[in-house]
């Protein structure tokens, strides 16, 4: 054998060619060693094995699919270890991962051998694909060998801090298989634990906290600096991530947060009912009446996972119902039911563990699921455990109001040919009879119908159920119990018939001509009987010997007599134990005094009540609860804390250097447009709303510059998602005093005054923002009257393979060229690599002059940059084409700039406005008469809407009906006179004068628009 | 989380096995085994069994079991979701999910098990990174394979995986652009003797097939959105925009899928398309019942009913059955006691009937109550709510894809008590 392989080996690739010499040894021992255990099929693995040793990648692939095709089917493979092991290092990928599977799962039993491996896949965690890095993480930690504990610690703290968010996705899994290896590595663990948590990637967020849960589910303190993150990014997540994380943040909220329900009315069902009605309203309301004020950070958890009761995710659907149960305030929680009720349309198990979840949730909360009462009809094609769950919570939904309907549901079942199902319907029939005292007597005529049934099993169970019902109530139904009686002898089931005589005895003063009767009928069957039904003999015979003992004297002693023989011990003993309680003889103590007060004490009516009252103790949606029993590594929620902790210690602070922050902008501020959320998908929206955000910011900064990085997150973080819809409105720019005057500054207020989205808060609370006034004046234009914040697309992220630009009109005068436009743009990388190089490649050669941004060398991954760019249009509307290069790639993009940005603003008197007007007349002139919309017949909206579409000045007027801009275009510096002249009835003349021919008429067409629209 | 999965046929037969953390041995089944044994149906069995040390986790599908071992505290439904996924898959990859399929690519569906999940916790699920994983089997492909030598295993991380867009893969290339949508609606509904509906909604579901080239930004649109009440989304769909303007923006995953499920507002009341006149009775003496159903179409919006088919479970005491169709054929298995009545289209002039004489096992009880019947129905070309699809935008690529709705309405769970 051995030699056989040796030879083989020779002709083996180099690859392998190490690994190979070290294992001849071993191998040939453990095939010895396999032929004596496996002699069977030892020549089926002996062909598989010479496979393996070929040099053909294509018959080792056979081989190694064989192979796996054994381990999939649980047959043992495992002496084919040392002959797999060797092609560990093979190029081959397929193969790769074949005997990647085929390590993970033997590596346990073959220790030794195993460790040949390691140093493969050590290098390979050097790799530069990060598939490989990742998959060598993974099978390294898969190995169950406690001697390379210190090896798998060092690469998950290499891999925990790697590039990839997918290679730090399998790190954080690595914890956990490396936690139950070896747990004493508990503290170094944790340690990385934390470090991942504060990882920004959704990718990487649901596995870490699921590590969390494993290693280390008590470190709530890792939470805090987090739980706002998670609450953010938590849409992103992948569905499994979710799971996991809302369930540990409803956990982490328990112990934080102040209980928002009201103490007294916590199981309130009108007030419920009423709000159910209308929730989303008193939502609001509710809060505010109260003098409790719930926990920002708490009614960011609920709303941030509100969405997610849409998922698909059957899972995510229900951790967040029980989110909502756990830690809403009782009136929000029927936002979950329409979303639990839409579950049950699914699988069968699914139907299962909601309909459990439902059945917990129903005992206290009737008012949550009753509209959706016909939803948990049966249907006969249900599975038995399906049918008794609904049943079940039509059972807790039942009240006055519907039981009628419910009663009338309840007689089909009860004629259901599934004999198990119908009775459990009569028992939830007598839990409604006992619930509702209404129905109570309507029940019992039902039941006593249903003991003429023709099913053993259906008359047993009602039976049992009646004389329960008769116990809460058994002064008027003595006819009832002469009803059994007489179906005494058609009942078969000893359970049924156990129950009549115990009702015959205990209400034998009620019945005193019929219980003798039928303890008459018991003596000549009592042989025959079930042990049940004899025990229930003897105590009937006893009763009826204490109340009524001249008619049945005698015949108690034969029963007695019968028992003293019987084979059971059990009721042998009875007979003992009756017969000196009831008959008195000189042996019998006192006891016998008391016989008729122990036989015949008035015994308390049986509770009827639901199997799920106390279901409630485990948390919803957890495998306990499903069982309910304490599942292992069950964590119980806590209660309420009765004061909050400290709220201050979820504050973040933003620690970084403003210039860093300016120019890579890593701290990804909340108001920053996600790559993809499913929350925005206009960007033009987001941009906005971020806008908006940073004009209070700055407007705050500018007196209190020093104010908490923190506390302006936050506020932003709150404004973002309150006001979606913020309406534009001009920016005040204008008003900032100009301070700082060099001309770094210039440029970042460049930046700033453009694409501020891109910036993160706090670095704006430093800058103080300065106009380019300086500039203007030798230009001998006037500042902007008014940018629009309108960007445009130049390059979408999806084209730009994660890298996109937006592009906007800053209107200031470029500081490179003075016939320039200048142009801002704003990059971002959506990837999660970064982007080295960004620069401006190939122009169209026939094109523009322009004046191109210094390149960029490293973008990180989710940061933007600003940047600004001068192109001269020559004063045409024609694009300006060139290449956005990164380092591997190059997109071919354009400006298309609308014709009033080619425009500078110009100041001017009204005289001598008039005056250049006279030389701009004929074929410069070009005019048109509109109608005016309704609100811009005023002198502010004609002026905004004018600057809006072209970047010109305001010529003081004298009339009031007459308003009048003046600009220069950029490249020839030519002069743009615009009038716009109000007339009656709304119409107005505009007349654009202007000797480039080309854009009068364009400009005008855009005035035209803007201006008549509604 | 997940310690492995094993796949049992509805004999016992455990044909696969997979172990994500140390080995469980298979005689942990055995209480499995059990549970199926006592269970009269393979739908009986309790999905959630706990044994001394495991937990049972199994779902029942396609005729298979799968079953995963627990150890520790984890959401069931978890679990179950991720079974009923990696049912899924193997559908999604080798066309139809049986024992054979599973055992002709054992190796392959190893493999993606293997990916599927990483120490029991899931890690790759969508099937466009999968398939980028591990391409599924083609005839071209394997022939391509043989002839160059490549594998089917991918070598670099899918482009899905790291992105925020997990479910699309990058570089998707067609001649033939096209996005088709499938509005299917199932009317559940359960009737009473009298026919009067006792409860009925409706549940639709949007399925999409999209092959469009690179990265659309696809926006439909509803003319009537207010109808519907419930919804759930793909991760793909943008939930804020439907909240806001009540249209699905998205960006679609590459090939079949769920766009999204709906709940039609309970308010509206639901149209029957078919309603049923039965008579089923036994006679009190003698072994002997009669049994007479017509179908006939009632609300149908003008539509022909199509697919019709009733279904009965008859009693366990039925001996022999002797019926005759007016229309299409009847089966009927006495093992089962299954009675299928194929009808076809529903043609209102000559209303299909069934009748004929049920003979019971001697000395057999008469049946306490009559079985109830399943209805099963199609119809094309209409969405019986009203819901209308308005129109469907696309954005980000620049081609003028090829767009197609197309509108079915279904019986879900359509019962008809007798």
């Amino acid at each position: 054998m051995s030699t056989n392989n040796l030879s083989y080996n020779d002709q083996g690739g180099s690859d392998s060619a190490v690994e190979v010499g070290q294992e001849t040894t071993p191998t040939s021992s453990n095939a010895g060693a396999g032929f004596g255990l496996f002699s069977t099929n030892f020549k089926k693995n002996d062909d598989l094995k010479e496979m393996l040793e070929s040099n053909k990648d294509s018959l080792k692939l056979d081989a190694m699919k064989r192979i796996i095709a054994l381990i999939a089917k649980g047959k043992n493979a495992s002496e084919l270890f040392p002959a797999v092991v060797k092609n560990v290092a093979s190029k081959n990928i397929e193969l790769k991962k074949l005997v990647y599977v085929y390590l993970v799962r033997y590596a346990e039993e073959q220790q030794d051998l195993a460790l040949l491996s390691i140093s493969t896949f050590q290098r390979a965690l050097k790799d530069p694909n990060q598939l490989i890095r990742a998959s060598a993480l993974r099978v390294l930690s898969s190995i169950r060998v406690p001697i390379i504990v210190p090896i798998m610690m060092l690469a998950i703290k290499e891999a925990a801090s790697d590039m990839s968010p997918y290679v730090r996705k399998t790190s954080a899994h690595a914890i956990q298989k490396l936690y139950s290896l070896d747990p004493d590595q508990k503290e170094h663990l944790i340690e990385v634990i934390d470090k991942l948590l504060k990882d920004k990637s959704t990718l990487v967020a649901g596995s870490v906290v699921m590590a969390f849960e494993e290693v280390c589910p008590d470190r709530i303190d890792l939470i805090h600096k987090n739980y706002r993150k998670l609450c953010n990014l938590l849409v992103d997540v992948e569905e499994w991530g979710q799971v996991v994380i809302i369930t540990m943040l409803t956990r982490y909220a328990r112990t934080q947060f102040t209980s928002p329900w009201k103490e007294d009315g916590l199981f309130d069902e009108n007030s419920e009912t009423a709000f159910y009605e209308s929730d989303e309203k008193k939502t609001k309301n509710g809060d505010e009446k109260k003098s409790y004020m719930m926990d920002p950070d708490h009614r960011l958890l609920l709303r941030n996972t509100k969405p997610l009761l849409q998922s698909r995710n059957t899972a995510v659907v229900v951790s967040v119902a029980q989110l909502y149960w756990h830690l809403a305030p009782k009136h929000e929680v029927g936002v979950i039911t329409k979303s639990l009720v839409r579950l049950l349309r699914s699988h069968r198990e699914v139907q299962y563990v909601v309909l459990q979840n439902i059945a917990t949730m129903s005992i206290q909360r009737k008012g949550m699921f009753e509209p959706y009462m016909k939803s948990f009809y049966v249907r006969s094609t249900d599975a038995t455990h399906i049918k008794s769950l609904k049943l079940e919570i039509l059972t807790s939904l039942a009240n006055e109001a519907n039981i009628s309907t419910i009663l009338r549901e309840f007689q089909t079942y009860v004629k259901s040919q599934d004999k198990q199902f119908a009775a459990g319907t009569i028992q939830a029939i007598g839990r409604c009879a006992t619930n509702i005292s209404e129905v109570t007597d309507t029940c019992l005529q039902g039941l006593v119908l249903l003991l003429s049934n023709r099913d053993e099993t259906v008359v047993a169970e009602s039976v049992v159920v009646i004389k329960k019902l008769l116990q809460t109530q058994p002064t008027q139904h003595s006819d009832i119990i002469k009803h059994m009686a007489k179906l005494f002898d058609n009942i078969a089931v000893p359970m049924a018939r156990a129950s009549i005589l115990w009702l015959m005895g205990e209400y034998c003063e009620r019945v005193p001509q019929i219980a003798p009767d039928v303890l008459r009928k018991m003596a000549k069957s009592f042989t025959s009987e079930e042990d049940i039904v004899k025990l229930q003999t003897v105590n009937l015979a006893a009763k009826l010997y204490l109340t009524n003992s001249k008619q049945t004297k005698l015949l108690t002693q034969y029963i007695l007599n019968l028992g003293k023989y019987d084979q059971n011990y059990d009721i042998r003993d009875r007979t003992r134990f009756i017969r000196q309680l009831i008959v008195p003889n000189e042996k019998s103590g006192a006891l016998g005094k008391y016989a008729r007060r122990i036989l015949l004490a008035p015994k308390p009516a049986p509770v009827l009540e639901s199997t799920y009252k106390d279901r409630d103790r485990y948390q919803l949606g957890t495998l306990s609860h499903t069982i309910n029993t304490k599942a292992s590594g069950y964590l119980e929620l806590s209660d309420w804390p009765a004061v909050a902790p400290d709220q201050s210690v979820r504050n973040v602070e933003v620690i970084e250097p403003v210039r860093r922050s300016i120019f890579t902008s890593t701290a990804r501020s909340r108001s920053s447009p996600r790559p993809y959320t499913k929350g925005g998908h206009d960007q033009f929206r987001h941009f906005n709303t971020a806008e908006s955000d940073e004009e209070k910011s700055s407007s705050q900064s500018s007196e209190e510059s020093d104010k908490s990085s923190s506390q302006s997150e936050k506020s932003s973080s709150e404004s973002d998602s309150e006001q979606k819809k913020t309406t534009k409105k001009p920016p005040q720019k204008k008003t900032v005093k100009p301070t700082a005057k060099d001309r770094y500054y210039n440029e970042l207020f460049n930046t700033y005054s453009c694409v501020p989205v891109s910036l993160s808060l706090f670095s704006l609370c430093i800058l103080t923002p300065c106009p380019l006034s300086c500039a203007a004046l030798l230009l001998q234009v006037s500042g902007p009257a008014f940018v629009p914040e309108k960007s445009h697309d130049l390059l979408h992220r999806m084209t730009g393979k994660g890298l996109s630009a937006q592009y906007q009109f800053p209107r200031q005068p470029c500081l490179y060229q003075p016939t320039m436009v200048s142009v801002q743009i704003s990059l971002t990388n959506t990837t999660d690599h970064p982007l080295e190089q960004i620069h401006i490649g190939d122009r169209d050669p026939t094109g523009l002059d322009m004046h191109c941004f210094n390149a960029i060398e490293c973008l990180l991954p989710e940061a933007s940059v600003t940047v600004s760019l001068g192109v001269d249009f020559n004063d045409s509307t024609q694009a300006a084409n060139f290449q956005l290069c990164t380092k591997e790639d190059q997109f071919s993009v354009s400006i298309q700039p609308a014709v009033g940005e080619l425009f500078l603003p110009a100041t001017m008197t009204e005289q001598d406005f008039r005056k250049e007007q006279g030389k701009l007349l004929g074929m410069n002139e070009s005019s048109a008469t509109i109608t005016m919309a309704a609100e811009n017949t005023t002198r502010q909206p004609i002026s905004r809407q004018v600057a809006t579409v072209a970047n010109l000045g305001v010529v003081p007027s004298g009339q009031d009906n007459i308003h009048r801009f003046a600009g220069k275009t950029a490249s020839s510096g030519a002069l743009v006179l615009v009038t716009v002249e109000l007339r009656e009835l709304s119409a107005a003349l505009i007349t654009i004068n202007t000797e480039k021919s080309v854009m009068g008429p364009m400009l005008l067409r855009d005035l035209k628009r803007a201006l008549a629209r509604a | 989380m997940i310690n492995s999965l094993f796949l049992i046929n509805p004999s016992g037969e455990i044909f696969l096995e997979k172990h994500w953390k140390s080995v469980v041995s298979r005689s942990v089944c055995d209480y499995f085994l059990e549970a199926k044994e006592k269970a009269l149906e393979p739908e009986d069995v309790p999905p959630v069994i706990h044994t001394p040390h495991h937990y049972l986790i199994s779902i029942y599908r396609d005729k298979l079991f799968f079953l995963s071992v627990i150890q520790t505290e984890v959401p069931p439904l978890f679990v179950i979701e991720f079974l009923h996924r990696v049912a899924e898959m193997i559908q999604d990859y080798f066309g139809e999910c049986s024992e054979t399929v599973v055992k002709d690519h054992m190796v392959m569906v190893y493999e993606l098990l293997e990916e599927m999940l990483d120490n029991g916790f899931p890690l790759a699920t969508e099937s466009n990174v999968l398939k980028e994983m591990i391409r599924p089997p083609t005839i071209l492909r394997s022939v391509v394979n043989t002839l160059t030598g490549t594998s089917n295993v991918g070598d670099t991380l899918p482009t899905g995986q790291p992105s925020t867009i997990p479910w699309r893969r990058a570089g998707v290339r067609y001649t033939n652009n096209e996005a088709y949508f499938d509005v299917v609606e199932e009317i559940d509904a359960i009737l009473d003797q009298s026919g009067t509906t006792v409860f009925a909604e409706i549940q639709g579901v949007v399925e999409a097939c999209v092959k469009l080239s690179g990265m659309p930004d696809l926006t439909l649109s509803f003319m009537n959105p207010r109808l519907l009440d419930d919804v759930s989304f793909h991760p793909c769909v943008r939930y804020k925009l439907w909240e806001s303007e009540r249209v699905l923006s998205f960006i679609p995953p590459d090939g079949n899928f769920t766009l999204m499920t709906y709940h039609v507002n309970a308010q509206n009341l639901v149209a029957i398309p078919v309603y049923v006149k039965q008579s089923i009775s036994f006679f009190e003496c003698g072994s002997d019942g009669r049994l007479d159903v017509t179908v006939g179409p009632k609300q149908t919006m003008g539509k022909t009913v199509e697919g019709v088919m009733v279904t009965v479970h008859l009693p366990k005491t039925i001996l022999s059955i002797n019926l005759t169709a007016t229309q299409g054929s009847y089966t009927y298995d006495n093992g089962t006691k299954l009675l299928v009545w194929d009808i076809g289209k529903l043609n209102p002039q000559k209303l299909p009937n069934l009748r004929g004489s049920l003979s019971l096992q001697a000395g057999a009880p008469k049946p306490e109550e009559n079985p109830s019947l399943n209805i099963d129905l199609n119809i094309q070309q209409l969405a019986i709510s009203g819901l209308k699809v308005n129109r469907l935008d696309m954005f980000g690529e620049k081609y003028k894809p090829f767009k197609g709705v197309k509108y079915i309405t279904k019986a879900g769970k359509f019962q008809v008590r007798t």
